[in-house]
């Protein structure tokens, strides 16, 4: 029941999307032209762009070293149940 | 080395914390302005994806041919680090090329190249990971192999029409505008300093799992 | 010795083959049936483009030679003979001499039936230069089937090795295509571009020397246990 709604949702949500991913950005021109001989109206603002690139170096920084820590975590719980193990086995002996 | 952890972690970080003042404060490039600061993160990302993917290529050829287990271990995490940095810098790339070019993405020699070597190690990675048995030598191979092909990549591709600035734009501008050799070498400095880090991190949580490996072996 | 026994791998390969002839007739259709939906995937107001040819038969050579590579290894291991192969006291490197120069046969084979076809359909003079286009797909065939032979050789035993070879295996070829496609493409304009297809076939020539060397040289540890 809960797998049917969410695959229903799913769809939902790729369908209202749709649109949003038919809009495509106007075709750009295929040889560098300087900033200063483009039409006014094909000139993006380049700040949301910077704040882009270095928030994403950042971000992806972060999630990388969560993501290290996250493993040595599960590896070190791995290896302390071991050792329990082993000296609960060796201790029955 | 584990001693010079820490003292690394904190120069990285403190550069990393300093670096947005350089950059504020170096000089506008005339035909790109606001939009060309990415650079400052963009190069120096692929320096130290290029120099992750020459540790890799070097430590798979001492795994494969004098079959050091440690070596791999290194050559693993340096594929690892070699995507992450690749990623960041086929993000960033077509983000100043939107506004810098106009369009997301140039099929010209250098983006060809990277975007291949960033497959490549994706490739090897997902070896190791869904390989089966004797990835690890699998893995290595491509390691190796991804080394070798980068010439070739970048001169067949490079006979096609290109947009991406020349190498040349980095001596130039160290020559014809000091104002930005500082935050670049800067940045670079940093991004290299945090790549040896994030290596030496990596690399740790492979030793742990080896080591646990080792537990679970001695356990049977 | 050396070509003894890469001689006699490639013997093998033939004499079983021969007899079924089971993946040299299963290779070919598909590679027929690529260059058919390319073709209709190209098509503009009825009449397939003319620049896709050289594309075109790249593509379904890539596509056939990948199959066909999973096929010979997936027989190998289904009759455990790969194994057999590596406890023969034959040195490790002739053996990938010999199941290279099987694949390379094979996909000489379906290349003698894709160029053609696609110089039909396309109406693409590909034969305008014989010995250029000759070379060319015989340099790029070689540098295709070095490196796939070593990749489809060492994930024999994977559980994922359909999907891994093409993984592995696209991106590192990209020089092959890229050559390969210019290099028709050069010699289907009018008039042939000489210079440049022969520039690629020495481009080709050079990353076969440099990658079949690599492949020699670590086909040995990569077997190895």
């Amino acid at each position: 029941m809960v797998k049917r709604s969410f695959v229903f949702l799913c769809l939902a949500i790729m369908t209202l999307a749709a649109p949003a991913f038919a809009l495509q950005p106007p075709a750009g021109q295929t040889e560098f032209v300087p900033i200063s001989q483009l039409p006014p109206a094909e000139q993006l603002p380049a700040a949301p762009l910077l704040v882009g690139a270095y928030a994403f170096v950042w971000l992806g920084l972060m999630v990388y070293m969560w993501s290290i820590w996250r493993r040595l975590g599960k590896v070190e719980a791995d290896m302390r149940a071991l050792e329990r193990r082993g000296s609960k086995g060796s201790s029955v002996r | 080395m584990r001693k010079l952890f820490a003292p690394l972690l904190i120069v990285t970080a403190a550069m990393f914390v300093y670096a947005p003042v350089m950059i504020a404060q170096a000089p506008y490039e005339s035909t790109m302005l606001l939009i060309q600061k990415i650079f400052y993160f963009h190069v120096p990302s692929w320096i130290a994806m290029y120099g992750a993917i020459f540790v890799c290529g070097i430590e798979s050829a001492i795994f494969l041919f004098r079959r050091k287990p440690s070596a791999e271990r290194v050559a693993s995490a340096a594929a690892e680090l070699a995507v992450l940095f690749g990623l960041f810098g086929l993000v960033t790339g077509p983000l100043w090329g939107r506004k810098a070019w106009g369009v997301w993405w140039q099929w010209d020699a250098r983006l060809t190249t990277s975007l291949l070597l960033e497959l490549i190690f994706v490739g090897y990675l997902l070896v190791r990971k869904y390989g089966g048995p004797g990835s690890d030598k699998l893995a290595a191979a491509i390691g190796i192999f991804g080394m070798a092909n980068v010439p070739f990549v970048y001169k067949s591709v490079d006979i096609w029409r290109t947009v991406h600035p020349q190498t040349s734009v980095v001596p130039l501008l160290l020559t014809s505008a000091p104002g930005m050799a500082a935050p670049f070498a800067f940045c670079a400095m940093a991004f290299i300093l945090l790549l040896v880090l994030l290596l030496a991190l990596r690399v740790g949580l492979e030793h742990q799992r080896a080591a646990l490996d080792q537990l679970y072996l001695a356990e049977e | 010795m050396f070509l003894k026994v890469a001689l006699l791998v490639l013997k093998k390969d033939f004499a079983i083959e021969l007899k079924s002839r089971e993946i040299l007739y299963t290779t070919l259709f598909f590679a027929v049936s690529c260059v058919l939906i390319f073709s209709i995937a190209f098509v503009r107001e009825g009449a397939p483009l003319e620049d896709a040819a050289a594309g075109i038969l790249w593509l379904a050579v890539f596509f056939a030679g990948t199959l066909a590579l999973g096929r010979t290894f997936e027989r190998e291991r289904y009759g455990e003979t790969l194994r057999a192969l590596l406890l023969a006291p034959a040195p490790r490197p002739a053996i990938y001499v010999g199941k290279l120069l099987g694949i390379v046969f094979l996909l000489a084979v379906a290349e003698l039936l894709l160029a053609p076809m696609v110089a039909l359909l396309f109406n693409a003079a590909l034969f305008s230069r014989p010995l250029l286009m000759a070379g060319l797909l015989v340099m790029g065939t070689i540098g295709f089937a070095s490196v796939g032979t070593l990749f489809a050789a060492m994930l024999v035993r994977s559980r994922t090795r359909d999907v891994m070879l093409p993984i592995l295996l696209y991106p590192m070829t990209v020089p092959v295509i890229i050559a390969g496609v210019l290099g028709t493409s050069a010699l289907l304009q009018t008039p042939p571009n000489e210079a440049v297809a022969t520039m690629w076939i020495a481009l080709l020539g050079s990353w076969n020397v440099v990658f079949v060397t690599l492949a020699l040289w670590t086909f040995e540890p990569l077997m190895t246990e």
